[in-house]
């Protein structure tokens, strides 16, 4: 399986204020990009164009060198988006949740990978309790489940350190580079450090130019 | 035989392999369906406020206008409808704003499955939790408003049948509005016009029933407007949501 997101002078604009301008992005398999810059500079605006939540853009977005929007289907059945938001339902306990969002890929309904990737975030133990019960850091890892439990060739993650303890977050970086290593691809924003990781950067902020380090 | 059943359990085969993504939807309709029945079961309280608003607002006519049976039977049929229908008006707004706010409303949208069959699940667990218990409450408080016997059967199937609709035309005005931070009034004054027609045939059939006319064209009509928003408003409540989650 091949990967390639593209984007082609990618511009958007909020509140009379250019976000980026003439962005241009040729993102392969194996990569872990890092999008970086300032609060307000519009990390998660570009996450969620690239994930095809946005439409009020200007340039293209190719897919497998397909316009996204002829790929759309097979684009999203490659995505895995984690949102700054876990959506995560407070009043359901981790496996129900995880049990939705392994229905919606179409994968067969199995408790025991459910469970497997609970033990995965170190979940071990709680799958039976709502999750609103759990800290907030807890929440999070339950959609971080999702990495393990639906796999997907690109995922889009932003801010997907946020409430994750030390040790997490080790484990998290190492997931993240095997999924690289093995094909896939991230695209991630953080506020971490991510030393241990080789990363593409692609700094926004003032001019927002695709800057490779 | 054996010769013959080789290629039949080819063609099985097969048959499956193609017919894998609707299957896949199948899949993530039951499991939507199932989600947002658990979510509503576990807060009872949001289910139970549209049924206490319709049985507060109709204990109160007879208090406040008289007890008088043969003036409440005439306007049974009205009240027994608006009080439905803003009840069910009421309860919209709760449709799409906890997932809004939590962020599965994008996981949603970001589903390989087409989107007008996924909103459509949750509509229908709106209709189930709501319309449908307003539906079968309405012929208790029909007593109380002394409706005359025969007509508690329709009451019930025309209210059961225009919930739907409201049910589905609303949904439109919920995505809409799910990015506002205050978007209740603007969802009533945007759906409440949609709803004059489903009110006019719903009162209307339960007081065909009353006056001994013919009800079937009432409930026909109405019919018709549910099968018109059943093939119409899933797609515009899928397109509102992209709207709304662009804002």
């Amino acid at each position: 399986m091949t990967l390639r997101l593209q984007a082609r002078n990618l511009a958007c604009e909020r509140d009379d204020r250019w976000l980026f301008e003439g962005l241009d992005l040729d993102i392969h398999a194996g990569e872990i990009v890092r999008i970086e810059g300032p609060n307000g500079s519009g990390k998660t605006t570009l996450l969620k164009i690239l994930s095809g939540q946005l439409s009020d853009y200007q340039g293209e977005l190719f897919w497998n060198s397909l316009p996204m929007e002829r790929a759309r289907t097979d684009f999203l059945s490659s995505l895995l988006y984690l949102g700054h938001a876990p959506g995560v339902k407070s009043a359901l306990t981790p496996l129900e949740n995880l049990a939705w969002y392994q229905a919606m890929t179409g994968d067969p309904d199995s408790e025991s990978a459910r469970m497997a990737a609970l033990e995965g975030v170190g979940l071990g133990g709680f799958e039976d309790l709502p999750t609103g019960q759990l800290s907030a850091g807890q929440q999070r890892r339950v959609a971080l489940a999702r990495l393990t439990l639906t796999p997907r060739l690109l995922w889009v993650l932003d801010e997907p350190f946020t409430a994750i303890d030390r040790q997490g977050v080790l484990a998290l970086e190492a997931q993240l580079q095997s999924h690289a290593r093995a094909g896939g691809c991230v695209l991630v924003t953080t506020h971490h450090e991510l030393r241990s990781l080789e990363l593409r950067r692609i700094h926004l902020g003032q001019g927002g130019d695709d800057a490779r380090h | 035989m054996r010769g013959t059943e080789a290629p039949m359990v080819e063609e099985e085969g097969a048959r499956v392999s193609r017919g894998e993504p609707r299957g896949g939807l199948v899949v993530a309709l039951r499991a939507t369906l199932k989600r947002d029945l658990i979510l509503l079961l576990r807060r009872r309280s949001e289910l139970m406020n549209p049924l206490v608003f319709f049985a507060l607002v109709i204990t109160l006519f007879p208090i406040g206008i008289s007890p008088d049976p043969v003036l409440l039977a005439t306007i049974a049929p009205g009240l027994l409808w608006v009080a439905a229908l803003l009840a069910a008006l009421l309860s919209l707004d709760s449709l799409f704003r906890g997932d809004f706010e939590d962020g599965s409303l994008e996981q949603l949208l970001l589903s390989p499955q087409p989107l007008p069959a996924l909103v459509l699940a949750k509509v229908a667990v709106h209709w189930l939790m709501t319309g449908l218990p307003l539906a079968l409450m309405a012929p208790v408080l029909g007593l109380m408003l002394s409706l005359p016997a025969g007509s508690y059967g329709v009451l019930a199937l025309s209210l059961a049948v225009g919930t739907a609709s409201l049910s589905l035309i609303g949904a439109i005005g919920a995505a809409l509005t799910v990015g506002l931070s205050r978007g209740g009034v603007l969802l009533s004054l945007l759906v409440l016009p949609l709803y004059i027609p489903v009110l006019i045939f719903g009162a209307g059939a339960v007081k065909a029933t009353i006056m001994g006319d013919g009800v079937t064209a009432h409930l026909a009509i109405l019919g018709a407007l549910l099968a018109v928003a059943l093939m119409l408003a899933p797609w515009a409540i899928a397109a509102s949501l992209r709207i709304s989650i662009n804002g």
